[in-house]
C-alpha cells in the first residue's frame, strides 16, 4: 500500500514539474541575449585598456567590430515578438495529465515487481542459519594456519578439503606443508600430485608425476600413485605400459576392492579406443562421492578446462578431450560448439589442424 | 520499497523526457514563453528523478539486496563498504544509469545557471538535450534495466570483478564520463543553433564554459584510467592503443579542437559553421566511445557483459544522432552567416592550423581503432592495429603540432607576425637547444631521437612562458610593473600558460619513461637482491594474508640505494574466491618524479616468486601533465570576464591615426 502511494505521490510531482510553468503566463521575463553580451564584452574593452593590457589602437578596432555585432543582435531581437498560444498550452497540459501517467504504467508495468519487498543483507541474516557456509570455515581454519603455519595437522585436514573446493593450487600448497610438517608418507605424495594434475585441468604434468613416482618408491603398493602412473603413460600415448601397470594393480588387487571397476575401466579403454580419455582422473578424485556430486565436479573441471582452452587454443588433446567430455556428457551441441571453436583456434597451423581431424575421425566423429 | 521506487523513478524520468524533448520547440515555434518554460521545470525535475533513482541503487548496493538481479550479480555482502558503492557503476547496468544521471545533471545545470541565455535557445538546448537523454532512457529500461528483480533472492552474490575492486573505480567513471557525456552539451547547443538558423560569437560565450568544463573532466578522466591501468594491470605500460583507450581519446582530440575554435568564435566571430561541426563530431565520437565499450563490440576490462541486442539497440542510437545532426547540419549550415575574415598568420590562423592537426590525428586514430573491426565484420579476418601503427601516424601529426603550440598565443588576431612571433620565441628556442645538448652529452650512445623530443618539450614550456613573460613585459618594464600586470593578467591567459606548459610535461614524461625504462625479470627466492639502475631491491619476506573478500600473498622487498634503506614495498597477489580471479597489486615507489615498480608473477612449486621490476624515470610526469592542463582550463572556467580578441589595426588605419 505504501509503494502505491509513494508511486502516485512521485507522479503527481513529476505532472506538476509540467504545469507549473504552464501557469505561469507569459510575462516576459528578463531572459539574456546576445546584445548582452556584446555589451559586456565592451565594458571589457575598456577594462583592458586601463590595466595597459591592450592598446588604444587596437581596443578602437575591437570597439567598431563588436559594436557591428551589436547592432545586428539587436535587429535579430526586434523581428521576434513574444505570443501565447492558449491551445498549444491545453494540449500540454493534457499531455502531461494523461501521457506522463500512462507512459509509467505502461513502462513499469510488464518491468517492475511491485510485490516484492526488499531483502537487505541485515534482514536476510536474522533468518536462522541453517548451515554455516563451507567458505566460512575453510576460511577459520585458513585464518588459524596463516598464525600458526607448523600445524601439520591442521594442514592434513585442509588439503582434501581445498581440492574438493575446486581451489587447486592452494590445495597444491596445503599438501606441501602437509609433508613438511607431518613427514613424507606415499599417501601424502600421491594425494599432492592428485591435486597438481587437478590444477593442470586433469593432465598428469612432469611435476605431478614425480610426486606419484616418490610414492611408490616409498610404498610400491599405493593405489592412487600406481592408477595415476598409468594414467600419464595413457596420456603420454603409452598405452601398453598404462595398461600393463593397471593388469599389475588388479592382480594384485583384493576382490572386494571399491576401485576395481575404476581400473577395469580404464584398462577396457586402453585396450579399446586410442583417443585421449575423458578426464577419468575427476572419476577417480570422485569415487567417493555421490552422483550428483560427482557429476557437478565433472562438469566443473570440464568447464575449467574449456575456459583454459579459451585462453590458449593451441593444445590439440585439449580439445579433444573436451568434445569427447561433452559427448559423455551427453551435450551434443556442446560438444559441436567446442568442435567449431577447435577448429578456429587450430586453423592457422596446418600440422595441428591434421592432428584435431585424425582424433576427431577416432572419436567417432568424421573430420 | 526502494528498488521499485527507484525503478519507477526511472521510468518518470523518461516520461518527462518526452515531455520535454517535445514541448519547448513547440513553444519556441510558436514564441510561447509558458511552453519554452517547460523545459526548465521539467530538466530539473528529471535530474531529481534520475537522482532518486541512482541513490535507489546505490543504497541497494550498500545494504546488499540480492534480490536485485544487479546487486547480486555484481556484489558481496563481505566487500568493503567503498566498493559496494563504487560497484553501482562497475557494471554495465549502473553504468549505464550514472550515464543518464550525468547528462541529467548537465541538463539540470543549463536549466538552473542558464539565466543568461536567449529563452528560445535555452528551450532548444533542452530539447535536444531531452532527445539524448530519452534514448538512452528506453536503452536502460529495455536492455539493460538495473532494477530487475529475484524473487527468491540468493544468500550471496557473485561479487565485482576483482580489477575493478580498487580506488580507481571511484574516480575513473565518474570524471569520464562528466567528461564524455559533458560535451553532449555543446552538442545540443549545435544542433540547437542549426534549428534556429542563428549563430553568432555570443553563441561561443554560452557554450565556452561547459565546452571547457566537459573537457576538464575528460582530461582527469583518462590521465586517471591511464594511471589506474599502469598499476593496476601489472605491466608497467600507461597506454596501450587499446580500441577502449583510443575511444576516450576520439573526443578528447575533437573537444580540445572544439575549444580552441571556440575562442576564435567568441573573440573574432569566425569559424562558426567549422565550431558547430566540430560540437557535432565530439559528441558523436563520445557515443561512439560509448557503443565501442558498452556494446561487447571489444573485449577487454571494460566490457562488463556482452549481449547482442544492446550493441543493435546503442548502434541504433548512434546512427540516429549521429545520421541525423549531421544530415541537420548539411541542410541548415549553409544558411548560417559567415562570420569574420583573417590573414593565413594570424591568431586565427594559429588555431586552424591546431585544429587541422587536432582533427587529423583524431582521423587516425579513428581508423587504427574501426579498420580492425570493420575488416573482421566484412571478411571475418583478425587483425590488431597496435603501438606501431599509432607511433608512425599520430606521432608525426602531434610533432609539428607542437613545434606550432609556442607560436599561436604570440601571433596578434586578425594579422600577425611570425617573424616578431619567432624573434619573442628565441629564448625558448636557446632553451630548448641547451637541453638537447645537454642530454645529448649525457647520454651518449642512447636513442638520438629521445633528446630531439625533449627539446621540443622544453621547448613548448619555455614557449608557454615566454608568452607569460612577453605579456608581462617582464625585463622590459620594473619588476613591480611586471609583477603588478602578472596580477591584472586574465585567468584565461594564465590557463593557457598552464595548459600548454601541460603538454610538454606530459611530453618529457613520455620520452623518458619509453626510453630510459629499465626493467628486471626474474624468479627471487627470500634474501636474493634484484639491482635496477642504481637501486639494490631485497626479497625479505613472502607472506599469506586473508583481505575482507579476499586472501592474498604478499612480497615484502626493501630497497636500497648505496647501501642505505629507503624504505619497504609490498606487491602482493590478491586471489578471490567468489570470482576464482587473481588481481596483481603492483608496489610503487616514488622518488622525486620517477618510480620504482615491483610487480609480482607466479610463485614456482620450489618457493621462488616471478618477479618484474621497473624503474621508471620521470614516470610520473606523464599525469602531472594532464593534471597541468585540466588546472589551466579550471583557471580559465574560473575567469568569469568576457574574451575579447583586439583585431591588430591594418597599418593604414594606423597611419590614419597618427595623423588625427
Amino acid at each position: 500500500m505504501m509503494l502505491w502511494f509513494v508511486f502516485a505521490l512521485m507522479t503527481v510531482a513529476a505532472i506538476f514539474a509540467v504545469l507549473w510553468p504552464l501557469s505561469r503566463g507569459s510575462r516576459p521575463q528578463n531572459d539574456g541575449s546576445e546584445a548582452a553580451v556584446y555589451k559586456d564584452q565592451l565594458d571589457e574593452i575598456d577594462r583592458d585598456v586601463s590595466a595597459g593590457l591592450i592598446g588604444v589602437s587596437e581596443a578602437q578596432a575591437a570597439r567598431v567590430e563588436i559594436s557591428r555585432r551589436l547592432l545586428a543582435a539587436a535587429d535579430n531581437q526586434r523581428e521576434l515578438p513574444s505570443g501565447s498560444n492558449i491551445r498549444l498550452r491545453r494540449a500540454a497540459a493534457v499531455m502531461a495529465l494523461v501521457g506522463l501517467p500512462v507512459v509509467a504504467v505502461a513502462f513499469y508495468y510488464p518491468l517492475g515487481s511491485p510485490r516484492l519487498g526488499d531483502f537487505p543483507l541485515a534482514q536476510r541474516d536474522r533468518r536462522p542459519a541453517t548451515t554455516q557456509p563451507l567458505d566460512s570455515l575453510v576460511a577459520q581454519v585458513e585464518q588459524h594456519l596463516e598464525n600458526n603455519p607448523a600445524d601439520g595437522r591442521g594442514w592434513s585436514v585442509l588439503a582434501p578439503v581445498l581440492a574438493r573446493l575446486g581451489r587447486y593450487d592452494d590445495a597444491v600448497r596445503a599438501f606441501h606443508n602437509s609433508i613438511t610438517y607431518n613427514g613424507d608418507s606415499a599417501e601424502r605424495r600421491a594425494d599432492l600430485g592428485e591435486a597438481i594434475a587437478a590444477a593442470a585441468g586433469g593432465v598428469v604434468t612432469a611435476e605431478a608425476k614425480a610426486e606419484f613416482e616418490r610414492a611408490i618408491a616409498l610404498n610400491a603398493d599405493d593405489v592412487k600413485a600406481s592408477y595415476f602412473l598409468g594414467l600419464a603413460a595413457e596420456q603420454d600415448g603409452r598405452s601398453a605400459e598404462a595398461a600393463s601397470i593397471w593388469r599389475a594393480m588388479l592382480a594384485k588387487a583384493p576382490p572386494n576392492a571399491p576401485w576395481r571397476p575404476l581400473v577395469q575401466a580404464a584398462l577396457v579403454r586402453v585396450g579399446g579406443s586410442p583417443a585421449p580419455a575423458l578426464s577419468d582422473e575427476a572419476v577417480a578424485a570422485a569415487k567417493d562421492m555421490n552422483e550428483s556430486d560427482r557429476s557437478t565436479m565433472i562438469r566443473s573441471m570440464v568447464d575449467r578446462l574449456a575456459s583454459r582452452l579459451k585462453q590458449n587454443g593451441d593444445d590439440v588433446e585439449g580439445w579433444l578431450r573436451l568434445v569427447k567430455a561433452y559427448m559423455v556428457m551427453g551435450d551434443p551441441d556442446k560438444a559441436k560448439g567446442a568442435l567449431a571453436e577447435a577448429r578456429q583456434a587450430v586453423a592457422k597451423d596446418p600440422e595441428r589442424l591434421r592432428q584435431l581431424n585424425e582424433g576427431l575421425k577416432n572419436l567417432g566423429l568424421d573430420g | 520499497m526502494i528498488a521499485e521506487a527507484g525503478h519507477y523513478a526511472l521510468v518518470l524520468a523518461l516520461g518527462l523526457a518526452l515531455i520535454q524533448s517535445t514541448v519547448p520547440l513547440l513553444g519556441a515555434r510558436w514564441r510561447d514563453v509558458a511552453l519554452m518554460n517547460v523545459a526548465r521545470s521539467t530538466a530539473i525535475a528529471q535530474l531529481i528523478f534520475v537522482a532518486a533513482s541512482f541513490a535507489a541503487l546505490v543504497t541497494l548496493h550498500v545494504c546488499s539486496d540480492f534480490s536485485v538481479v544487479n546487486v547480486f550479480e555484481n556484489s558481496h555482502s563481505m566487500k568493503p563498504l567503498i566498493y559496494k558503492i563504487t560497484g553501482v557503476w562497475g557494471n554495465h547496468e549502473g553504468s549505464m544509469l550514472l550515464w543518464v544521471s550525468i547528462l541529467a545533471l548537465f541538463g539540470g545545470l543549463v536549466a538552473i545557471f542558464g539565466n543568461n541565455l536567449p529563452l528560445s535557445l535555452r528551450a532548444h538546448v533542452l530539447a535536444v538535450q531531452a532527445w539524448v537523454a530519452s534514448a538512452f532512457y528506453l536503452f536502460i529500461l529495455i536492455t539493460s534495466n538495473p532494477f530487475l528483480r529475484i524473487a527468491n533472492p540468493p544468500i550471496e552474490g557473485r561479487d565485482l570483478n576483482p580489477v575493478l575492486q580498487d580506488i580507481g573505480l571511484a574516480v575513473h567513471p565518474p570524471m569520464l564520463y562528466l567528461g564524455y557525456v559533458g560535451f553532449s552539451i555543446s552538442f545540443s547547443f549545435a544542433i540547437a543553433a542549426l534549428i534556429e538558423g542563428r549563430i553568432d560569437a555570443a553563441w561561443a560565450r554560452w557554450v565556452r564554459p561547459w565546452t571547457l568544463v566537459a573537457w576538464i573532466f575528460l582530461t582527469l578522466g583518462i590521465a586517471m584510467g591511464s594511471y589506474w591501468a599502469y598499476y593496476e594491470l601489472g605491466w608497467g605500460g600507461w597506454w596501450f592503443w587499446d580500441p577502449v583507450e583510443n575511444a576516450s581519446l576520439m573526443p578528447w582530440l575533437a573537444g580540445t579542437a572544439l575549444l580552441h575554435s571556440l575562442v576564435v568564435m567568441e573573440k573574432r566571430n569566425a569559424l562558426k559553421v567549422w565550431t558547430i561541426l566540430l560540437s557535432i563530431l565530439t559528441f558523436s565520437l563520445s557515443l561512439l566511445g560509448t557503443f565501442l565499450v558498452r556494446s561487447g563490440v571489444l573485449t577487454s576490462v571494460h566490457a562488463f557483459a556482452t549481449d547482442p541486442t544492446r550493441g543493435v539497440f546503442i548502434l541504433l542510437i548512434l546512427c540516429v544522432f549521429i545520421g541525423g545532426s549531421l544530415s541537420l547540419y548539411a541542410w541548415r549550415a549553409s544558411a548560417l552567416k559567415q562570420g569574420g575574415l583573417f590573414a593565413p598568420i594570424s591568431r586565427e590562423g594559429a588555431l586552424v592550423l591546431n585544429n587541422l592537426f587536432l582533427t587529423s590525428a583524431c582521423a587516425t586514430v579513428f581508423v587504427g581503432t574501426l579498420y580492425p573491426l570493420a575488416l573482421e565484420v566484412i571478411t571475418g579476418d583478425k587483425i590488431s592495429v597496435g603501438a606501431p601503427f599509432f607511433n608512425l601516424t599520430f606521432g608525426p601529426l602531434f610533432l609539428p603540432l607542437m613545434i606550432a603550440v609556442p607560436f599561436g598565443p604570440l601571433l596578434a588576431w586578425k594579422r600577425g607576425d611570425l617573424l616578431g612571433a619567432a624573434q619573442r620565441l628565441m629564448g625558448a628556442g636557446v632553451a630548448a637547444l641547451i637541453a638537447v645538448a645537454v642530454l645529448w652529452a649525457w647520454t651518449r650512445g642512447g636513442s638520438a631521437f629521445a633528446p630531439l623530443a625533449i627539446g621540443l618539450a622544453v621547448f613548448v614550456i619555455a614557449g608557454a612562458l615566454s608568452d607569460l613573460a612577453e605579456r608581462i613585459g617582464l625585463f622590459r618594464v620594473p619588476l613591480g610593473t611586471a609583477v603588478r600586470r602578472a596580477r591584472g593578467m586574465p585567468r584565461s591567459s594564465w590557463g593557457t600558460v598552464f595548459a600548454h606548459a601541460g603538454v610538454g610535461v606530459a611530453l618529457i614524461g613520455i620520452v623518458c619513461e619509453t626510453t630510459w625504462n629499465s626493467e628486471y625479470i626474474g624468479s627471487m627466492k627470500i634474501s636474493d637482491v634484484a639491482p635496477i639502475a642504481g637501486y639494490e631491491l631485497r626479497l625479505d619476506d613472502v607472506k599469506q594474508r586473508h583481505g575482507p573478500n579476499y586472501r592474498e600473498m604478499v612480497a615484502q622487498f626493501s630497497a636500497r640505494l648505496d647501501g642505505r634503506l629507503l624504505d619497504t614495498m609490498t606487491p602482493s597477489k590478491r586471489t578471490f574466491t567468489t570470482r576464482g580471479a587473481t588481481t596483481t597489486e603492483a608496489a610503487l615507489l616514488t622518488r622525486g618524479a620517477s618510480q620504482l615498480y615491483i610487480s609480482l608473477g607466479d610463485t614456482a612449486r620450489d618457493g621462488t616468486i616471478a618477479v618484474r621490476i621497473y624503474h621508471k624515470p620521470l614516470v610520473l610526469l606523464i599525469w602531472f601533465g594532464p593534471v597541468l592542463m585540466a588546472f589551466g582550463g579550471m583557471l580559465s572556467l574560473s575567469d568569469r570576464r568576457l574574451r575579447v580578441g583586439a583585431p591588430k589595426p591594418a597599418k593604414s588605419l594606423r597611419g590614419l591615426q597618427a595623423a588625427e
